[in-house]
């Protein structure tokens, strides 16, 4: 009830709520927001009061004289009741303070509570700018699967995002799901967190890396078990060769460009590690960390001038004639 | 030789007299006259005045790039400017407005015009160091807007994280014009806070007893003493980061065992305290406000005080709270969280203190009065959503989102500006001699006040819905687009009412009606001197009998007399119950700190191309810095025809 | 505040106050204290960071040879020793013992060359390179720091023996040999933490 109310007067209008703290998707943004709301309700109300005192005071110790009046020494009795009251403040006020205190030491604690259970473990390596994910499932580098800027998890599972940079401080954050925690070089950071139910949240990238810091976005696709488990199986295959005669030349237009310098495809000589692994790039939703939705017009803007999309991203223009680009998108399309 | 030890006696003084010692003051005490007076002038109100207006300028230029910013926010996937321009001009505006405008507006300017006269001394201690620091804050100033037009902005943000702005991932010249702006405006603050300190310490008025120092100075102080123990993180973090840059040392290299937090660590143990560096003079400013336009003592002096000296501490116990999300142990979170939430309470002490006052006086609502007024309704937002970000989980989620410039918007604005402009038309009368239109003024302030809540009330909304900040554009369909254009509609009035006040200023400045020295009836000692003040500011260096010297002065207050009229002389006196102790001679007026500025400003800008640039510029520095120092023969014989050696 | 017509009026006279006035009555002490203040927690956090480094990494210094004691050592020495001079001059000026304070200042001024000379040799024995690592960086950061120090004081102190052969002397200038002499002593002691730090740290934090 309290929790409702105060998100409608946080909400106000209508608005997605795919990336934000307050409609929470899973325990720990959930506990976050009641110290949240704590917060607010105290300090609000603490507010308007001071706001009161202050607004009364004024009105009523308005000077009527005509001109400013004479310097005076308020007697002793008023100042004496002044200062009782102001004690009384401060003490409400250190009540306060260690209520809220207390209140976030707890949250702080329920929300790492996580962390020593057995959990999948991802791996997130940011780079600038789009986030590279890697499945290790403790398993066989054969078990292991690459992707990029689409982090599926199996719902009401423990989840441990073991993050860290491949260049400059990211921020991994998905505030549906969990508080922030950034990825840095030389250091290597656990986020562990459980989504309750299947759904579709956004993250994004939280601290300044540079130019295209605005678009480092990804998604966070929670499913079923074993709707996970499919996902993953197919994930784990190589890419498939292609069927349509345009999608086998555009694979040797793939090979022949710089493309395989920068990007892996499984299943083909490509294995550049310096940007996404491109082998299962269509059954992904979006296209540069979030910046496209993935569709055949948008491939295509991208392959030939990423820079126009994405001014300053890691990925230069390819300049080629429209036939082969189409082939090099049709291959694309086949890559399930 | 006779014992030595002021002693009060009884004096004859007629108009003629004092006419005839006005001259003989104001021809040692005047700048000297001339275009190359103007390079050599060291009396604390010039220097102070140029303080003022240049950082006010600089206030100005970072509003306007503000303006740019909220232009480009304005629309959702709005490409008027790439992120590469973006970029510069946040981190110009941020950098702009913490190192070039509040710092400098509310320590430097603030203290260096205000203090002297408030302790009721003659000029500020080393005023040649002062003139220099002036000269170094302009041309560190000039230099950074320079790189800025010739599009090396720096673009790393205003705390310039590593390894973002390693050379590596930072080519180019724009990391390092903002690690030497900070090396500008470093030497610049920490000279003026020792003038401060030696200033209040050793040159207030006799009977100017610690009890008795007005708040505003207490506060300067405080101020002063945090600058020195903050500013040395940033000196380190800075010089670590060029030499990183220009001298391949690997303190930030984990590739070579070096470690990108060591320079978070280091700037925010300058950068937290920095922020209560610009808001203690804020308070220092309510309380004298709050006092005078009360019509009596402010309530609280001592809880004020000392709540000043916990801020002071406290905030060294904070930096962390800016690095919660980098994943340190929890133990020390909390440490943190506890510390920053603590703050609180001294915060509060002063809040309810000025409230008392206000409630038990007799309120006269000048534009001054406004001010403050709208500090409480603005500040007091901003330090509770301090509170949010205090506590650790909330903070994770709200850390680097809109929610977070909306709270420190809040805190600087309201803590800072608002206080500052109450100050601007209390002391305007003091430093031009004319009255402010009061018409005018309150009309900027309501424009102002309502600007500013539309503008930067929808950022906590909009972070919330999860906008995260520094970024120079943000998708359709991420529903930020109706809150951004809000608050870029509220730029409009913010920008209005700063105009206003503009045009109020330059009105007055001719046709303002004339002040008198002491317009507001108020008690502090700067009142007690013409408006604006003789080069010598007071005829006698007064004495004090209680905190708000004018109201309380005695009928027979006694002033002091016996110091040369020949020199710059004036009155030492006992740090602890201000007891005259010895006279000092202060320097007149010379080009050499000039000079000194501008081969310094060579020497740091050469060297962010050539590193040597620093040992080939100090040769000339220490030339100058002996000329500075050289005395004359006719001061050294004067001198020493006169000397009084102190007995042990 | 201003008087009006010729009238009788109390007034506190100070013509006889010293104005030659030393240590915490002087005001330049207070501004070098000042400067003592910032320059020593620009040290301190250079020190923090030397220490925040090390927890960083496992092998310190990385290469396995920390910096030759024996120069170091040497100059600490000499530093130890020069306070002697130092100390008696500082007296000596209170007093206005003009051959005391040239004397001293003389000896100041060669002192400073013996440990601007012995800090060369220690500079060629520090066994790193700045570029090398993070350890390399962090031990020339301090004694470059430290040697800033050492040069400026010693010009300081040139400039103060010429100014007191020349016909500049008076109060003023003993009050300045004071500061100078105080100022030597901060170099000093800052000096002692930081040859415990570059010399002993790395032999005491090994394992
Ligand atoms: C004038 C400057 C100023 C001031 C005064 C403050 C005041 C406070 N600030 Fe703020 N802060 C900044 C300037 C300032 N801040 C800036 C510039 C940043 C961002 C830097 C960047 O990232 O770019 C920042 C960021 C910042 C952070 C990091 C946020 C993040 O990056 O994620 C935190 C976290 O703890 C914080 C906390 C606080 C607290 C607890 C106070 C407290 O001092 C507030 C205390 C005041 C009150 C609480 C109100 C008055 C009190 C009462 C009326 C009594 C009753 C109160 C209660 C019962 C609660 N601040
Ligand atoms: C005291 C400090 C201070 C002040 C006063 C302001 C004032 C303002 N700030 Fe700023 N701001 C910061 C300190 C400050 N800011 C800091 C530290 C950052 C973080 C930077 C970073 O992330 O690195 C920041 C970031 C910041 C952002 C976020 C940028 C981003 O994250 O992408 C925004 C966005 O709207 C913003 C807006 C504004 C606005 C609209 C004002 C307005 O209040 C401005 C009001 C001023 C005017 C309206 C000027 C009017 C000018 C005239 C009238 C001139 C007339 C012309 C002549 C006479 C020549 N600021
Ligand atoms: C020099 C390296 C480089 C080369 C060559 C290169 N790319 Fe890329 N590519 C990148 C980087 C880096 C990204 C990630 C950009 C971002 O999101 O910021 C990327 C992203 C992409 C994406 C979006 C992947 C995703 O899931 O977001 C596609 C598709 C793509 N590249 C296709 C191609 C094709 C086709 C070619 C050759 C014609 C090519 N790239 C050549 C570096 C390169
Ligand atoms: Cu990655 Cu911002
Ligand atoms: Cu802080």
């Amino acid at each position: 009830m309290l929790c409702r109310s105060a998100r409608l007067s946080m909400a106000l209008l209508a608005f997605p709520k795919n990336q934000t703290p307050l409609d929470p998707a899973g325990p720990q943004a959930r506990h976050i927001e009641h110290t949240f709301l704590l917060i607010f309700w105290i300090t609000s109300i603490v507010y308007a009061i001071v706001i009161a005192v202050l607004a009364i005071g004024v009105l009523r110790a308005r000077s009527r004289e005509a001109g400013i009046p004479a310097p005076f020494t308020p007697d002793p009795a008023v100042e004496k009741k002044a200062a009782r009251i102001v004690g009384g403040a401060l003490i409400a006020t250190v009540i306060l303070i260690t209520i809220m205190m207390v209140s976030s030491f707890v949250t702080s604690h329920r929300t790492a509570a996580l962390a020593d259970q057995p959990a999948l473990r991802i791996d997130v390596y940011g780079h600038q700018w789009w986030w590279e994910v890697v499945y290790p499932n403790g398993a066989a580098p054969s078990r292991v699967i690459h992707t990029a800027n689409e982090i599926h998890v199996p719902a009401n599972t423990v989840i441990d995002i073991h993050g860290t940079s491949r260049d400059v401080i990211h921020s991994f954050w998905a505030p549906n799901i969990h508080g922030k925690k950034d990825l840095l070089p030389g250091y290597e950071n656990d986020l562990t967190f459980k989504v309750d139910s299947p759904g579709v949240w956004r993250g994004q990238c939280a601290e300044y890396c540079g130019m295209q810091h605005a678009q480092m976005a990804f998604d966070i696709v929670a499913q079923s078990p074993d709707e996970f488990e499919a996902w993953y199986r197919q994930q784990l295959k190589p890419a498939a060769d292609p069927s349509s005669p345009e999608a086998e030349r555009g694979r040797t237009v793939f090979l022949s460009q710089a493309c395989s310098l920068c990007h892996t495809i499984r299943g083909t000589i490509a294995g550049g590690t310096a940007a996404p692994d491109l082998t299962h790039l269509a059954s992904r939703s979006t296209i540069a960390a979030g910046a496209l939705k993935n569709n055949v017009a948008n491939l295509t803007a991208w392959v030939l001038d990423a820079q126009k999309i994405k001014p300053g991203c890691r990925m230069p223009p390819n300049l080629m004639n429209s036939t082969d680009l189409n082939d090099l998108i049709a291959y694309l399309e086949t890559l399930q | 030789m006779s014992e030595q030890r002021a002693e009060l006696i009884e004096i004859d003084v007629s108009a003629e007299r004092e006419v005839a010692l006005a001259a003989e003051l104001e021809e040692i005490w005047q700048e000297p006259p001339g275009f190359l007076g103007w390079f050599k002038a060291v009396h604390h109100t010039t220097i102070g005045k140029r303080y003022i207006v240049t950082a006010f300028c600089f206030f100005l230029a970072a509003g306007l790039l503000a303006g740019a910013m909220r232009l480009q926010l304005a629309f959702p996937e709005l490409h008027l400017m790439g992120p590469d321009l973006y970029n510069q001009i946040f981190t110009m505006h941020g950098t702009v407005m913490m190192f070039l405008f509040a710092v400098p507006m509310m320590f430097e300017a603030l203290s260096v015009y205000l203090v002297p006269l408030m302790v009721g001394t003659r000029n500020i201690a080393f005023p040649r160091l002062n003139a220099f620091s002036y000269y170094l804050f302009l041309f560190g100033g000039l230099m950074v807007f320079a790189f800025f037009f010739v599009n090396s902005g720096p673009d790393r943000g205003w705390f310039s994280y590593v390894p973002l702005a390693s050379l590596r991932y930072a080519p180019g010249k724009r990391a390092d014009a903002w690690a030497q702006l900070i090396t500008f405006t470093e030497v610049s603050a920490l000279s003026v806070a020792v003038e401060i300190v030696v200033t209040v310490f050793k040159l207030r008025a006799p009977g100017m007893s610690l009890n008795r120092i007005p708040i505003f100075v207490w506060g300067q102080v405080v101020t002063a003493f945090m600058v020195i123990f903050a500013m040395p993180g940033v000196v380190v973090s800075s010089t670590m980061l060029l030499l990183d840059r220009t001298c391949s040392t690997q303190f930030f290299n984990p590739a070579n065992g070096g470690d990108v937090l060591l320079f978070q660590h280091l700037f925010w143990w300058f950068g937290h305290p920095e922020v209560y560096i610009i808001f203690i003079p804020g308070t220092a400013i309510v309380s004298t406000i709050v006092a005078a336009f009360a019509r009596r003592h402010v309530f609280g002096y001592l809880a004020l005080v000392l709540s000043l000296i916990a801020t002071g501490f406290i905030a060294f116990g904070l930096w962390v709270h800016h690095m919660f999300a980098t994943g340190i142990p929890q133990m020390s979170e909390s440490f943190f969280t506890a510390a920053s939430m603590m703050i609180a309470i001294p915060a509060g002490t002063q809040i309810f203190c000025w409230l008392a006052t206000i409630c038990t006086g007799k309120v006269i609502l000048k534009t001054p009065m406004w001010w403050v007024l709208g500090f409480f309704f603005v500040f007091v937002i901003g330090g509770m959503t301090g509170i949010y970000v205090a506590s650790v989980p909330v903070d994770l989620q709200v850390h680097d989102t809109y929610f977070v410039v909306a709270h420190f918007h809040y805190v600087l604005i309201g803590g800072a500006v608002f206080p500052l402009f109450g100050a601007f038309a209390y002391w305007f009368p003091k430093i031009t001699g004319r009255m402010l239109s009061e018409r005018l003024g309150f009309w900027s302030f309501s424009l102002f006040l309502i600007g500013f809540n539309i503008t930067f009330f929808p950022m906590h909304l909009v972070g919330l819905r999860g906008m995260p900040r520094r970024v120079y554009t943000y998708p359709l369909n991420a529903g930020w687009r109706l809150l951004n254009q809000v608050e870029s509609a509220g730029y409009i009035l913010l920008f209005a009412g700063v105009l206003l006040f503009l045009i109020n200023v330059v009105r007055s400045l001719r046709h303002g009606q004339i002040a008198g020295p002491n317009p507001w009836d108020a008690g502090g000692l700067e009142w007690a001197a013409a408006s604006p003040p003789r080069s010598y500011n007071f005829l006698h260096i007064p004495t004090v009998n209680g905190r708000e010297p004018l109201w309380d002065a005695r009928p027979d207050q006694p002033v002091v007399i016996g110091l040369h009229t020949d020199v710059r002389e004036v009155v030492t006196t006992r740090i602890m119950d201000a007891e005259p102790e010895g006279r000092d001679e202060m320097p007149g007026p010379t080009i050499w700190p000039f000079i000194a500025a501008v081969v310094t400003t060579a020497m740091f800008v050469g060297s962010i191309f050539r590193p040597l640039a620093i040992g080939i510029g100090s040769v000339p520095l220490a030339i100058a810095l002996i000329g500075w120092f050289w005395p004359t023969r006719e001061e050294s014989s004067r001198r020493r025809r006169r000397d009084i050696w102190q007995q042990e | 505040m201003a008087a009006g017509v010729s009238q009788r009026r109390l007034a506190l006279d100070v013509s006889r106050l010293p104005d030659v006035t030393f240590a915490i009555r002087s005001v330049t002490w207070w501004g070098t204290i000042g400067m003592m203040a910032i320059e020593g927690g620009v040290f301190a956090l250079a020190v923090a960071s030397y220490f925040y480094l090390h927890s960083r990494t496992d092998r310190w210094p990385p290469t396995g040879h920390p910096p030759d004691l024996l120069w170091g050592s040497l100059n600490t020495a000499v530093f130890l020793l020069s306070l002697i001079p130092t100390e008696w001059y500082r007296r000596r000026a209170h007093k206005g013992d003009l051959r005391a304070v040239r004397l001293g200042l003389i000896i100041a001024s060669l002192t400073g060359v013996v440990n601007l000379t012995i800090r060369y040799f220690e500079m060629k024995h520090l066994n790193c390179n700045w570029s090398g690592d993070a350890y390399g960086s962090i031990v020339w950061l301090l004694i470059g720091l430290h040697i800033t120090h050492l040069l400026t004081d010693w010009v300081e102190t040139l400039v103060l023996t010429v100014l007191f052969f020349s016909p500049h002397v008076e109060g003023k200038r003993f009050v300045d040999a004071e500061e100078n002499a105080s100022y030597w002593y901060f170099v000093v002691l800052t000096w002692i933490p930081i040859y415990l730090v570059l010399y002993w740290a790395p032999r005491w934090l090994v394992g």
